[in-house]
């Protein structure tokens, strides 16, 4: 596993996995006529790749137990992604923009379901025109992640929102469901329009533009491609997973368990603010009640009331931010996590592969001294590619999620002080209220 | 039930104006009733009275309930039992206004059971009075965290606070104020008992079954009496409901709070994961932990508003015996009115000799013959002396009626006066340690945020 192997996989690897156009070669296309910002753009998409690379191999010659290694790396990374989250740098650097909305209910005598407005613009060469717009329906963008999975075997694919729902629990077609499946669309779609390698995938292309979706395109070659991968996975242990992969593993699993424990807490304090707000009405329903039967206190207990009732408006509207906004994203990371794992288990299957076929050959080389054939080093080629990858993707995965719960959790305070200042608001003006009534009577008094 | 609530209000709704109405006029009433009340006093309760009058003891006498402690002792039927004794301080108020060194305090200890004593003492002995309540013997509408437990410390200091409020309203009542037996309960710890039970007030104290059987018979009720009684249901029920409703909020609040300490927690987990976001999380974790831990305070304050209400829920009953004082000497004079309508009947029946009705005299004097003219005088002279008698008694409790009407009108404009003035104080109490709880919310979020905008 040398230095020099895995250089010169970098600059070829992918191409006999997957004969799709690599973001290498896209970065060769600038010879091509094409606008300016194209130029610019998918050079430093190249560039950024070329960066990942270079980091990514010393990690492999240096120790095993390297797992700060990693986080350097990582570190690295983020640095490279602050300046794309800049708004100016990043408007140089996306070329492709991508956007979900406008549901629409489709009736018809097979089916009831929904399409969403898929909205591209772009100065990519590979379109045909600047911009596009087209209807998909679920079961579009789930054709999508497939072709994804499979033609991009050694990438992360972003999670879709959940395919299934429980019948009688959720309305397919209430407004609340298609509003967050919606955005969860969203949000798939910009990751993948985000990402620099799957962004050129022809699928994401054919979907983005072509009026009518033909599912068939290429499904033979790709699924032999999936089985190949699955195919020598049986039961092999591996000789040895290395540490940055098995850190991967690691923090993937308590992450998840951390996740499942959030979104209980989210979950279990939205029971209870509705619970609270049951009660909260009635409270104010008793001070109004109060309020009928006094004379001089008529008013101040009618505010209360008032107050009371703006608190409830205060209490629903985060409640439904935190339902509507927190926990989608919670789901997100969930199957996000999912995602990485299966990619984790297919770089396993991977490596496993080569290390079966290399064995083999070393058995073979004792007994006749043969050369190791070609077909191993194609393998070792493979996992070395995988590795790449996969750790390119992990890292802007990893900054995505920091990024994601930054703005999250912020979120998450924010809508809680917008809470508190709302209630706050409302007792304040009662107390104007009261203090007022009281001065008023002194006046009369002294009149 | 909304429905209900909401017809039965618009009911009161009416009947409380016609009582502001009433209480508008007798407001003059109440200022002249003022000056003269001394004489009314010095009939009634003579004996009692301290020689000082007409003006409260609390501007003579400071008062608190400075501590509470808990004793272990044999009871009547030598079990062994735990009680709770308060300390009440007396100092006189002069001393103070001088400057210098407060003088030493006079200290004795009660038990709750002796301010009960006190208070039926008072409520026996000034039926046309609101007498101001006790605080609760047992914990009401608690919510779940808060104890129900009788020794419990946060129990006893609340009600260390209540049963000072008690003796500082019935020391700056006006007429309550200057009672003795009252004087005595702040000041002579030994024998206090004992005097309570010379007064005979036990015998005064009208047997429940008779004020019962007034309710039902008096015919020409008051109308603003039958107002303030409607009014103290209602309050009484409103309160009731508004507790328990509270408590249920409470609760609930509780548990918001509390449920976002699991985040300290699982913040912290996450953060030994996490290289960049670490701090933080951990930081932020800390502040929810602070945010949890915050509404124990929170509820604890506002445990505070919820014995102001409760003070007003139990004065309810106190209106409540007023309206149903006033409905026994009611029926008492409508007893003697009766009699004495009787009697004068009788009289007319015998002077003219006619029976109008088939009765059992009417039979006697068919069967044994007519009495004897002599015989007929005598009866007639007898049924005149006690017809006499009747017409002094009707006159007597009459003005003893308009007394009572007077006297505990006044004292119930006082206690509305008070009410709207305490409530509406509460109330703007409550609404700042809303906002202060707001303003806490605040502080804690902003705080969390300023760590997850570090990540």
């Amino acid at each position: 596993m040398s230095v020099g192997a895995a250089r010169g996989l970098a600059s070829s690897g992918q191409k006999p996995i997957a004969e799709i156009l690599h973001p290498l070669s896209a970065a060769e296309e600038p010879l091509s006529p094409g606008p300016d910002v194209s130029v610019t753009g998918s050079a430093s998409v190249g560039g950024e790749k070329e960066a990942g690379l270079t980091n990514g191999t010393p990690v492999e010659t240096s120790s095993p137990a390297s797992a700060s290694s990693l986080f350097n790396r990582l570190q690295l990374d983020d640095d490279l992604e602050a300046d794309a989250r800049d708004p100016y740098a990043a408007s140089e650097t996306r070329d492709l923009f991508v956007t979900v909305d406008d549901p629409k209910k489709h009736v018809s005598t097979m089916e009831t379901y929904i399409t969403y407005r898929v909205s591209t613009k772009t100065t990519r060469i590979e379109f045909d025109l600047p911009e596009y717009c087209v209807r998909r329906r679920y079961q579009d963008f789930d054709w999508l992640r497939i072709k994804l999975e499979d033609s991009q075997p050694t990438h992360l694919i972003p999670p879709l929102p959940e395919k299934f729902v429980m019948k009688g629990v959720v309305d397919r077609f209430s407004e609340e469901f298609v509003e967050t499946r919606m955005k969860a669309l969203d949000k798939f779609l910009k990751r993948v329009a985000d990402h620099p390698v799957l962004s050129f995938n022809t699928h994401l292309n054919a979907f983005l533009s072509a009026k009518d979706l033909n599912k068939r395109q290429g499904l033979a070659l790709l699924s032999k491609v999936g089985e190949s991968v699955k195919h020598v996975a049986g039961g092999y242990k591996l000789r040895a997973r290395p540490a940055e992969f098995c850190a991967m593993g690691e923090y993937l699993d308590t992450f998840s368990q951390k996740l499942g424990t959030i979104d209980r807490i989210a979950q279990r304090i939205l029971k209870e603010q509705s619970e609270h707000l049951t009660e909260l009405r009635e409270y104010g329903a008793v001070y109004s009640s109060w309020a009928a039967v006094e004379d001089e206190l008529r008013r101040p207990l009618e505010g209360v009331a008032g107050c009371v009732t703006t608190c409830c408006g205060a209490v629903e509207e985060l409640s439904d931010s935190m339902s509507q906004d927190f926990l989608p994203v919670l789901r997100e990371y969930v199957l996000y996590i999912e995602s990485m794992k299966n990619v984790l288990r297919k770089r396993d299957q991977s490596q496993a592969e080569y290390e079966g076929r290399l064995e083999a050959a070393i058995l073979r080389k004792q007994e006749d001294r043969a050369p190791i054939p070609l077909e191993v080093e194609k393998c070792q080629d493979k996992v070395e590619c995988f590795n790449a990858d996969l750790k390119a993707d992990w890292e802007r995965w990893q900054s995505n999620k920091r990024q994601d719960f930054k703005q999250l959790l912020t979120g998450m305070a924010d809508k809680n002080i917008s809470y508190y200042e709302k209630s706050q608001a409302a007792w304040e003006s009662l107390i104007t209220l009261l203090q007022d009534k009281q001065t008023e009577d002194k006046t009369s008094e002294t009149n | 039930m909304r429905k209900r609530c909401a017809s039965s209000a618009d009911s009161d709704n009416s009947s409380s104006q016609v009582m502001m109405a009433d209480s508008a006029s007798s407001d003059e009433v109440a200022v002249i009733g003022n000056t003269d009340l001394t004489s009314s006093e010095s009939e009634n309760n003579l004996i009692n009275t301290m020689v000082e009058r007409g003006t409260a003891l609390l501007n003579k006498m400071e008062i608190n309930v400075a501590e509470a402690e808990k004793r272990t002792g044999k009871n009547t039927v030598n079990m062994q039992e735990t009680y709770t004794v308060y300390l009440i301080e007396t100092r006189p108020a002069e001393t103070v206004q001088e400057g210098g060194t407060p003088a030493i305090p006079d200290t004795l200890w009660r038990r709750y059971s002796e301010f009960e004593l006190l208070r039926m003492y008072l409520l026996v002995t000034y039926p046309y009075i609101i007498i101001p309540p006790l605080p609760e013997k047992r914990a009401e509408f608690v919510w779940h965290k808060l104890s129900a437990d009788n020794l419990d410390p946060d129990f006893v200091e609340r009600r260390r606070v209540g049963l000072e409020n008690f003796l500082l309203r019935v020391a700056s009542h006006h007429v309550l104020s200057n009672d003795k037996i009252f004087f005595n309960f702040l000041t002579e710890e030994k024998g206090w008992r004992e005097a309570v039970f010379e007064t005979g007030f036990q015998d005064k104290a009208d047997p429940r079954l008779k004020s019962l059987s007034a309710m039902f018979r008096v015919k020409n009720p008051d109308k603003r009496f039958i107002a303030l009684k409607h009014y103290g249901d209602e309050l009484n029920t409103i309160i009731s409901q508004l507790l328990r409703v509270r408590a249920r909020v409470a609760d609930r609040l509780y548990g918001v709070y509390k449920v976002h300490g699991n985040y300290g927690r699982v913040f912290s987990e996450w953060s030994a994961i996490e290289k960049e976001m670490g701090d933080g999380l951990q930081s932020a974790g800390h502040h929810m932990d602070t945010y949890a831990a915050s509404i124990d305070d929170i509820l604890e304050e506002e445990e505070h508003y919820a014995d102001q209400l409760k003070e007003y829920y139990f004065y309810t009953d106190a209106v409540r015996s007023v309206c149903r004082k006033h409905e026994l000497i009611q029926y008492e004079l409508e007893m003697v009115a009766q009699d004495f309508a009787n009697k004068k009947q009788q009289k007319e029946e015998l002077a003219t000799g006619t029976v109008r009705v088939f009765s059992l005299k009417g039979m006697t004097s068919k069967l044994f013959g007519q009495e004897s003219q002599e015989q007929r005088e005598i009866r007639l002279a007898a049924l005149e002396q006690s017809i006499c008698e009747g017409e002094e008694l009707v006159k007597l409790k009459n003005t003893e009626c308009q007394e009572f009407v007077r006297t505990a009108w006044e004292d119930i404009e006082r206690f509305k006066e008070q009410k709207d003035r305490d409530l509406r104080e509460a109330l703007i109490s409550y609404a700042i340690m809303q906002i202060s709880m707001c303003k806490k919310g605040i502080q804690v979020w902003s705080n969390a945020k300023e760590c997850f905008n570090k990540m």
